[in-house]
């Protein structure tokens, strides 16, 4: 193509453009990169006063003591790993429920709205999630924990997850609530995957006289074994970093309790609640740092659900 | 003989046709349960806020305990970080997501963006929050709507930058090459043409991350904070919705969780508008 036609060459319609267009688009798009390199940068730069005081003891010190200026974080830590992993516990089922539902069973009429319902409970802002925890789930979940204590909490082992008073916040009650917050990613990632089986496989099991729980089990499922679990990553990566919610149930309090009833804490919600509270310079820098350990396992967590989740789609284009 | 192992078969069907069908039992009760939990919190929100809801929501600004006001300062601060930072980050995210869907085939770049541009859509957005904190709180010297602004601008880019990519790609090569063949330059088919064939999707992408940003209290509390008062300074803290729902809730103040349960119906009826807005605009393309 002649790019130097006479009179032309200098007009704005000339492919002279071409070239910086294009650059200028690669720039902001490696803005990305350059972003979370930053973040990460930043982050520790601004954590690491406090990596330097308490050295390794900061991720298995539970001495966290503003008073004293001291800081150890396996209480915050805990709290996320707990909430996040009972909050999966709960959401995977249930999201395989739905996904089977709408993928196997609903009726066509039925599969749209029930997805969009489904999906509506993603758009809703977390903090409203909490404030209904705080004043609406909490009190019905403190009725219901004594039925727990007194039928769970006698077995042996497992009843000391159970015990305390019901107070309704806690840890269970973060957890649950969590669970009802990420189970539309988790559902719609197995929906979207679900579908991606082809039919003829579905079929030939169907046609072997297979019932439709068998097909989910022994062809759906294996078929997309990895980008299922890299959807529920993608859930666990939500739960880690979600904030409002578990700051307002959770109970926030600097404890490892056994009982999962007990009010316990987690690294956003101590974010949340002790930042505008922090005055000393080592009490900043001790949440920046609490940050920069969030950062890391979420992010962690986050590139093994995408490499799950490509793996899938790889294979489909092949 | 025969006939032990044909009953034989018989139980194992019987019990295979029963495990499908608990199964598919629970699987419905299961999203009844989900929708359950989604029609109390809607409820919820609707019953209190509603309780809630005085024309003086919008008239004053956020009362001292005890004293009646409204969230006036709360909604424009919102509107002004919101609207600041829809501004700073769409241009940016369309750009790069333009090179994503345009330039990006058989490009190293372009998929490893694609790759962390996921990454950094499911960041907790208190990350998000505590990174603008260093980078421009701790230089600033202070609390301000403008890192607010910053801080919603970032958490819409990858949004904007995932589906602009999206789409762009949709758009068959067929139109590219029609109007390259006309003789208009690349750059000039992206931005009349194909950027054009695909605004729909992309400008449901831009809903969608308002929506997502407008509800986002986390972030906020490391940035913008709030403010008691009316102001519009970016300089300084600005009140925010989010913000202002969260601390008067957790307040032990009566009058303060009323007005928070009204801000959180007026959140809520926002995504919800924005919901079906963005269904709407996407419809006649989804046949």
């Amino acid at each position: 193509m002649p790019t130097q036609a006479p009179g032309h060459a200098s007009g704005p319609s000339s492919q002279r453009y071409d070239r910086p267009f294009r650059q200028l688009t690669q720039v902001t798009a490696v803005l990305v990169l350059v972003m979370l390199v930053a973040i990460a940068v930043s982050l520790l730069w601004q954590g690491w006063p406090a990596f330097r005081q308490f050295g390794f003891g900061f991720l298995v010190s539970n001495d966290w003591d503003p008073v004293a200026d001291r800081y150890g974080a396996l209480s915050p830590i805990y709290g996320t790993l707990l909430s996040s992993l009972i909050a999966l516990l709960i959401a995977v089922p249930v999201s395989l429920g739905i996904a089977v539902f709408i993928t196997e069973l609903a009726p066509p009429w039925l599969k749209r709205p029930v997805s969009t319902a489904i999906e509506m409970l993603a758009g809703i802002p977390s903090v409203i999630f909490g404030m209904w925890g705080l004043f609406i789930f909490a009190p019905a979940f403190a009725g219901l924990e004594p039925w727990l204590t007194s039928h769970l909490g006698p077995i042996p082992g497992l009843g000391l997850l159970f015990q305390g008073p019901p107070m309704g916040i806690g840890v269970l009650s973060a957890s649950f609530i969590l669970s009802i917050m990420i189970v539309p990613f988790i559902s719609s990632i197995m929906r979207e995957v679900f579908l991606l089986t082809p039919p003829m496989l579905k079929e030939s099991a169907y046609g072997l006289g297979a019932t439709t729980w068998e097909v989910v089990w022994n062809v759906v499922l294996p078929y997309t074994k990895t980008a299922v679990v890299g959807g529920i990553f993608l859930g666990l990566g939500r739960a880690l970093g979600e904030t409002m919610a578990v700051t307002f149930v959770i109970g926030n309090a600097h404890q490892i309790a056994a009982s999962l009833l007990a009010p316990g804490t987690s690294i956003s919600a101590v974010l949340a609640n002790e930042f505008s509270e922090a005055t000393t310079p080592m009490y900043r820098s001790s949440l920046l740092a609490l940050g920069f350990i969030l950062f890391v396992i979420t992010f962690a967590v986050l590139v093994l659900a995408k490499v799950m989740l490509l793996r899938l789609q790889n294979s489909e284009g092949q | 003989m025969s006939m032990s192992a044909d009953s034989r078969s018989q139980s194992l069907l019987s019990q295979r046709l029963r495990r499908n069908r608990l199964v598919l039992t629970s699987s419905v009760l299961i999203t009844a349960f989900a929708l359950f939990w989604l029609a109390w919190i809607l409820l919820a929100t609707f019953t209190r806020g509603f309780a809630a809801l005085t024309p003086s929501l919008f008239l004053r600004n956020t009362p001292a305990p005890g004293d009646a006001g409204g969230l006036l300062n709360a909604f424009a601060g919102s509107l002004v970080m919101v609207g600041l930072g829809t501004l700073m980050g769409t241009p940016v995210g369309i750009l790069a997501g333009i090179f994503l869907g345009e330039f990006g085939k058989g490009s190293k770049v372009a998929s490893t963006v694609r790759f962390f541009n996921d990454i950094l859509l499911s960041t907790p957005s208190i990350i998000v929050g505590l990174f603008i904190y260093a980078l421009v709180v701790v230089p600033m010297g202070g609390f301000s709507g403008l890192a607010g602004s910053f801080t919603l601008a970032i958490l819409l880019l990858p949004i904007v930058l995932r589906t602009t990519d999206e789409m762009l790609r949709l758009v068959p090569s067929q139109t590219r090459e029609a109007a390259l063949a006309l003789g208009a330059p690349y750059w000039m088919v992206i931005l009349k043409v194909t950027l054009r064939a695909a605004s729909s999707g992309i400008v449901t992408g831009v809903l969608l991350a308002i929506a997502r940003i407008s509800g986002e209290t986390a972030p906020l509390l490391f940035t913008a904070l709030n403010n008691q008062f009316w102001s519009l300074n970016l300089g300084k803290p600005m009140a925010n919705l989010p913000v202002v729902v969260f601390q008067f809730a957790m307040s032990p103040y009566q009058g303060w969780q009323q007005l928070a349960w009204a801000g959180a119906l007026i959140a809520m009826l926002a995504v919800l508008l924005t919901g079906i807005l963005t269904r709407i605009i996407f419809a006649p393309r989804k046949p």
